[in-house]
């Protein structure tokens, strides 16, 4: 099977890879996929005070085209509110990356990998909101 | 030498066709292009005789008495379904079982398959960690309706060589009738029909050096005389068994790639026996977390299946895109199924995905193997620097304590 030319680009040269704190509360870290299934995604962001995303790292066990999904997603969502980083669609990493039917799986692991960052930074803040209440008592 | 690109290492899919054979085959495209049946004119008789011959050295390398015994089909597969189809039908009166082993090509497994919807029985038996079929386990799941026995010589993803002489011995002294898939193996591992007491052998040319598009059956005529149902109707060629004008060139080329075979096919598993053991130590001892598929004793000389923990096959075979080889990874299919050959060995889906199969063959060099090892270890090192797994195996997490959301 042919690899399009920007799947080509972003397995060579991955954007944004490495690891940031996840014990950091701004950081949400999602991590998707399973190794028996041939894939693992982990998508990192770290979120300012105004919701934007700072930075975004990602790992990717995985096909060409997964890694190309992952890096692309960490370029997208970079400079992003978490608001608009969640609408970003799987079909629009399809698009983008020219992946063929039997690959759209990895697109639709790198919106997962989005939303499940975005779903661990939320949930710290919710703990940190709560407990702040509590010791604020 | 200077290198070539693309480096070519996946042998057991097909091979390159050996220049000698090619030049014994362009005759019998041009100037000597009778048709074999063809009775009445020299054309006819020239075509038949260089077909005969090519019967003759098939039987030689896989040590048939009697070159009638080769039947000329198109291929490996076709030669598996006949076989099996055809001593099913045959022998129906006489039993309905059938025995076979869970790492046997699609070819014999799909056939299988169909004749169980036909009311066969087949029973399915797995193999080893080392990819091996155990003889006693033939022995005990005979029964007096067993009409055949089908392993396959040597596997074409773990090169796993199957102990058929053992199970020779076995379905001779019940009087089973004994069928191998023997492809990948001719030439290559010890193999001979008399003393492994083999009824039906499967053979193609394009896993030898030969061209692609023809087959033989074996088909042994005495002790026992194995009769079979064809499976095409048409003018009756090859005693009745597979119908249709024999394409003369192929068959010559055939020969030719088995004659080779007979006079080199020891020096040159000895000479790949070195190369793998080259490729597998120089990775080896480089990466950590690499691990063997099936048997390194009991295998194809040519054949490497490794696994590379962490790092996903289809991947790293783009990482080493001037690089042919196969993986056992399902993400060019869309099952998502690994190989079934790797999971009959027990190899975790998660290690089915990471594996490689690297086949070395004729026209392998020294010099491609260390640049194709040093590539590897190169390129595996880099992916891991960027899987989320090597990552958590290094901080000693354990992968298979974290619950998967499988997808």
């Amino acid at each position: 099977m042919a690899y399009s030319n920007k799947v080509i680009e972003h397995y060579e040269n991955p954007k944004n890879v490495g690891t940031l704190d996840k014990s950091d509360p701004s950081v949400g870290t999602g991590l998707v996929g399973a190794p028996a299934c041939g894939d693992v995604m982990r998508l990192q962001i770290r979120v300012n005070d105004d919701g934007v995303i700072e930075d975004a790292k990602f790992k990717t066990f995985g096909c060409g085209s997964a890694i190309a999904s992952s890096s692309l997603a960490t370029e997208w969502i970079k400079g992003k509110t978490i608001d608009e980083a969640e609408s970003i669609k799987n079909s629009q990493i399809v698009e983008e990356l020219n992946l063929p039917p039997v690959k759209i799986h990895c697109s639709v692991l790198a919106e997962d990998a989005i939303k499940s960052a975005i779903a661990d930074f939320r949930k710290k803040q919710e703990a940190r909101a709560k407990n702040g209440q509590t010791n604020g008592k | 030498m200077a290198l070539k690109f693309p480096i070519f290492m996946d042998n057991h899919s097909t091979t390159p066709v050996d220049p000698r054979v090619v030049e014994e085959m362009i005759p019998f495209f041009t100037t000597k292009f009778g048709n074999a049946a063809s009775r009445s004119h020299r054309f006819g008789w020239e075509a038949e005789e260089a077909v005969d011959y090519s019967r003759e050295r098939i039987a030689k390398v896989i040590g048939a008495k009697d070159n009638k015994e080769i039947a000329f089909t198109s291929g490996a597969t076709e030669s598996d379904n006949l076989a099996i189809k055809g001593v099913a039908e045959f022998y129906k009166d006489r039993g309905n079982h059938i025995i076979t082993t869970v790492t046997e090509h699609k070819a014999v497994l799909d056939t299988c398959k169909r004749l169980e919807k036909e009311g066969y029985q087949v029973t399915y038996l797995g193999v080893g960690k080392d990819g091996r079929v155990d003889p006693d386990d033939v022995k005990r799941t005979i029964t007096d309706k067993t009409i055949l026995v089908s392993v396959m010589l040597a596997n074409n993803e773990i090169g796993a060589v199957q102990p058929l002489e053992e199970i020779g011995k076995i379905t001779r002294e019940r009087g089973v009738l004994f069928h191998t898939d023997a492809v990948q193996g001719i030439g290559k591992v010890d193999f001979d029909v008399q003393r492994f007491n083999v009824d039906l052998a499967s053979l193609t040319a394009h896993k030898i050096y030969g061209p692609k598009g023809i087959g033989a059956l074996y088909v042994r005529r005495s002790r026992p005389r194995v009769r079979l149902v064809a499976q095409m109707d048409g003018g009756g060629h090859e005693r009745g068994m597979r119908s249709g004008t024999l394409p003369v060139p192929l068959i010559v080329g055939f020969g030719k790639a088995c004659d080779i075979m007979t006079q080199e096919g020891k020096s040159e598993s000895a000479r790949l026996f070195v190369l793998r053991e080259r490729l597998r130590t120089r990775i080896m001892s480089r990466l950590d977390e690499v691990y063997v598929n099936g048997s390194v004793e009991h295998r194809l000389p040519g054949n490497l299946n490794i696994s590379f923990n962490f790092v996903e096959g289809e991947g790293l075979m783009m990482a080493i895109k001037d690089v042919a080889v196969s993986s056992g990874s399902a993400c060019t299919s869309a099952s998502l199924e690994p190989s079934y050959v790797l999971r009959a060995l027990g190899v975790g889906d998660e290690l089915a995905h990471s594996s490689i199969r690297f086949g070395l063959g004729r026209f392998n060099t020294e010099e491609e193997v260390d640049y194709v090892a040093d590539l590897v270890v190169d390129k595996v090192t880099r992916l891991r620097e960027i899987s989320p797994l090597w990552e958590m195996h290094r901080e000693g997490i354990d992968l298979k304590a974290i619950e998967w959301a499988a997808h």
